[in-house]
């Protein structure tokens, strides 16, 4: 790693996340230089988080055989929350230790803590909070220049504040849903998207940095409220606005546009191979009929302009098709953006790790981990002129940084640690007991 | 109240929608933002619909009002000389220049980061764009399709024997837009230590390829087992999560590690102890997936979305209903937290917009000021910022530089 300093150094970070909307806020504050610490109790499992449980059996892995249980190999291996991708891919650049802050001791040391960090934040449901003892008014205590950040799906106050939920149902409630999918087909054919995840994650961690900036202005710490459903609504406004000013309820195009024609994913040469474009402008029209060999069709009267060729599309998609068809997908895409058309291939994962642009701009990088091996992660979202930046440590193993957070950063004696052992907090491996 | 952000400055030369999102989310929260906009047309946006009874008026849009409210506007001619010499004038004004152009664009106006920065060494300068400012892609046109296709995410959703399907919206230029607010406050953080400001490149394909939806955990799954995820994971598996009620739909997910809170639900707690739903083993069997699917179907028939929705709740399960958008604005839960805004404003009048994406409780979200009409800044801003005189607005404006 560079000798250059991170713009989030010096800034400590408690994540006591769940799931991914709050674990992708850390990760995108770790990424930049904070010191994320992980605080996760070994006596209880928190679902879809290091997995979804946390011994699932090879047997059942191999029956799902799905991306959620894609451990190394399809091996859950001897401490499958080490090996889950679901948790490793955000888990870069941060620490861990293990300790359970509902239990008094645990409280103790979580104090501690709370008392030399800048920020915690966590994404349960309110309910889960009081339990935990996460509560503002007792922490500003604590620490007053604390920023404390809560992520519950539905807010803290409000008729639905214990209702508990996942992006997926996030999607439902913000109106996404409702707007996506097949269109000849119903919604019990949709299939879960978690974007709002991603979308409650940056937001997140953009809050953090505000509040982080109030603080050196004023040098107060304060609270803050996402409500992911609020969050994400404001990611569809645009749709919500065509209600509020016009009383329309849109519903999906599938992968028709609303004011663009021909907008479609269209099929190419080989198996399952696909390329997507998009026809904004009568000059990418002509880019389109040029890429496609002026073929004498494209100067039939029904699809002449925009409007027409909107009325048209069942027509003019199938017209498309039987061009694409013959045609690679990638030769499609590189055709159509030499003509000024927005086209891409539909790439799956093998084409994505190959794919000469996210290479040339050092999208991934090869990160070696203790219990999974040396593989090519998704890294930095951003680029700065003057930052190099690029992961700097592998997802932590479960407790991997209790000797670090409990000595180095809050001074536990050797004799209070190993109780705090025996107690059942501090270790790397998940009580037995728990499936 | 303070505002977090009510001590920066920027200059904002976006347009469309992932750059306004960017400078909407610092507005919300305090920052003076200027928004550039060209002569005569203004930011594209404003010619994009929603409309009120779908008229189209340029001072009309619900997608720039929605946008671009906080923003004070200006006008400027960049391809003018007069306009440049404005224009690096509001870059010594600035902390930041955010900007969603093609790559190619300022650098060619003589106002690219290199020279924007000999200006003001502690600029930073935040450029959006389609593909990023490097790479071979740079000069690509783009849409939601394009992005979601390239990110590999594309090819995975929909079913196994039907053409992968794209998601709804502009949700990708939204999390752009995010991610180049949340990029320019890590920047200027950088700033304070280091003294210097720097050119943040956020490219709207590389945030959707490394964006937690699904995305970058398929991506690492395909490094730990080099299969690929084809379409039809979930509901080719019968993994659907979407049920019809009574009168709409509820979103869960009876899977076998919550059935028996599912019994709970529909009232048939009895059932626990059957041989089909007592073991985890028996639980994962089609049979028993079948056997619960009979229970479950004609329950939620007899249930409203509502009803059904509160079930689900009262046994813990997690669970959403799937709403349109007149039911997301009538919920009870937005509107008794105050999530709507209103906000009045010339030709449209009032409008209620969606408001805060979260809130901090001692320097908060707020709604100061309309979106601007076209140029409506430009006195406050030349005179009273600059110094101009009014002979001389006069002159610019004859000269079609504003």
């Amino acid at each position: 790693m560079t000798g250059n300093k991170l713009p989030l150094d010096g800034i400590r970070v408690i994540d006591i996340t769940v799931v991914w909307a709050g674990p992708y806020a850390t990760q995108l504050l770790a990424d930049w230089g904070a010191e994320v610490v992980r605080v996760e109790p070994i006596d209880a499992f928190q679902p879809l988080s290091r997995g979804h449980r946390a011994r699932p059996p090879k047997k059942e892995v191999m029956a799902r055989k799905t991306w959620g249980v894609a451990f190394p190999d399809w091996d859950p291996g001897a401490r499958p929350w080490n090996r889950s991708p679901s948790f490793n891919v955000h888990a870069r650049n941060k620490k861990s230790m293990t300790l359970n802050i509902s239990r008094p001791e645990g409280a103790a040391i979580f104090h501690r803590l709370v008392g030399v960090s800048d920020v915690l934040i966590e994404n349960n449901v309110p309910t889960t909070g009081e339990k935990l003892g996460l509560s503002y008014e007792i922490l500003r205590k604590v620490n007053p220049a604390l920023i404390m950040i809560r992520m519950p799906g539905f807010g803290l106050e409000g008729p639905y504040r214990r209702f508990r939920c996942l992006g997926s149902h996030i999607d439902g409630i913000s109106g996404h849903t409702q707007i996506r999918g097949y269109p000849d087909l119903g919604l019990e054919f949709q299939e879960d998207v978690f974007f709002s995840d991603a979308a409650g994650g940056v937001n997140g961690a953009l809050a953090i940095m505000m509040a982080l900036r109030y603080r050196r202005r004023t040098g107060q710490g304060q609270l803050i409220e996402l409500a992911q459903v609020e969050n994400y609504a404001s990611y569809v406004g645009d749709v919500t606005m065509d209600y509020l000013l016009n009383s329309r309820v849109q519903t999906t195009l599938g992968n028709r546009h609303r004011s663009m024609a021909p907008h479609g994913c269209y099929p190419c040469k080989g198996d399952d191979q696909w390329a997507v474009m998009g026809i904004a402008t009568e000059e990418q029209w002509a880019g389109l009929c040029r890429a496609m060999g002026d073929p004498p069709w494209t100067r039939d009267s029904r699809f002449a302009d925009t409007l027409r060729r909107f009325d048209n599309q069942d027509e003019l998609d199938q017209l498309i098709s039987r061009w694409t068809e013959t045609l690679d997908k990638r030769v499609v895409m590189e055709t159509l953006q030499k003509e000024g058309v927005p086209a891409a291939a539909v790439l799956d994962q093998a084409e994505v790790y190959r794919d000469p642009h996210l290479r040339e701009r050092r999208f991934f990088q090869a990160v070696s981990h203790s219990e999974t091996g040396t593989y090519e992660f998704p890294s930095i979202i951003a680029k700065f002129s003057r930052t190099p930046n690029a992961i700097r440590t592998p997802p932590p193993l479960l407790g991997e940084h209790n000797e670090y957070v409990y000595k180095e950063v809050l001074g536990v004696s050797d004799a209070e640690y190993r109780k705090l052992e025996d107690s059942g907090h501090i270790g790397m491996d998940y009580h037995p007991s728990i499936p | 109240m303070d505002q977090a952000l009510q001590d920066l400055r920027i200059l904002d030369l976006t347009h469309y929608v992932a750059g306004p999102v960017c400078t909407k989310a610092l507005a919300d929260f305090g920052a003076d933002i200027i928004k550039v906009e060209r002569p005569g047309i203004g930011d594209p946006a404003r010619h994009l619909p929603p409309f009120p009874n779908d008229s189209p008026h340029p001072e009309k849009s619900g997608l720039f009002l929605y946008l671009n409210n906080n923003k004070r506007g200006v006008t400027l001619n960049l391809k003018t000389g007069a306009g440049v010499c404005i224009f690096k004038e509001l870059v010594g004004w600035a902390d930041v220049v955010v900007e969603n152009f093609r790559p190619s664009v300022l650098p060619g106006l003589g106002l690219g980061y290199e020279t924007l920065s000999a200006i003001n060494p502690g600029l930073v300068m935040t450029s959006i764009s389609n593909f990023g400012q490097t790479g071979p892609y740079r000069d690509f046109e783009a849409t939601e399709a394009v992005y979601y296709a390239l990110s590999g995410l594309m090819f995975s959703t929909g079913r196994a024997d039907r053409e992968p399907i794209k998601m709804g919206a502009s949700v990708i230029q939204y999390q752009a837009g995010i991610q180049g607010a949340l990029h320019t406050m890590i920047a200027l953080r950088g700033r304070e230590t280091r003294g210097s400001g720097q050119h943040v490149d956020i490219s709207i394909h590389q945030v959707q390829t490394g964006s937690i939806d699904r995305g970058t955990a398929m991506l690492l799954a395909y490094q730990y087992t080099g299969d690929v995820v084809h379409r039809g994971f979930q509901l080719d598996r019968g993994g659907a999560s979407v049920h019809l009620c009574q009168d709409g739909y509820l979103n869960m997910y009876p899977e076998d590690a919550i059935l028996h809170k599912c019994l709970d639900m529909i009232g048939r707690s009895d059932l626990k102890s059957h041989p089909l739903f007592s073991s985890p083993e028996a639980r994962s069997t089609p049979e028993s997936s079948l056997a619960f699917d009979d229970l479950l179907a004609p329950w939620l028939l007899e249930h409203t979305v509502i009803e059904a929705w509160a079930s689900a709740q009262e046994a813990r399960i997690m669970s959403g209903p799937v709403y349109t958008s007149a039911q997301l604005v009538t919920d009870p839960n937005f509107s008794a937290r105050g999530f709507w805004s209103r906000v009045e404003r010339p030709y449209t009048g009032r409008s209620t917009i969606p408001g805060r994406p979260f809130n901090l409780y001692s320097s908060p979200w707020s709604l100061r000021r309309p979106a601007p009409t076209l140029g409506e800044h430009n006195r406050e801003v030349y005179s009273g910022l600059l110094g101009y005189s009014r002979g001389d607005l006069v002159k610019l404006k004859e000269l079609a530089v504003i």
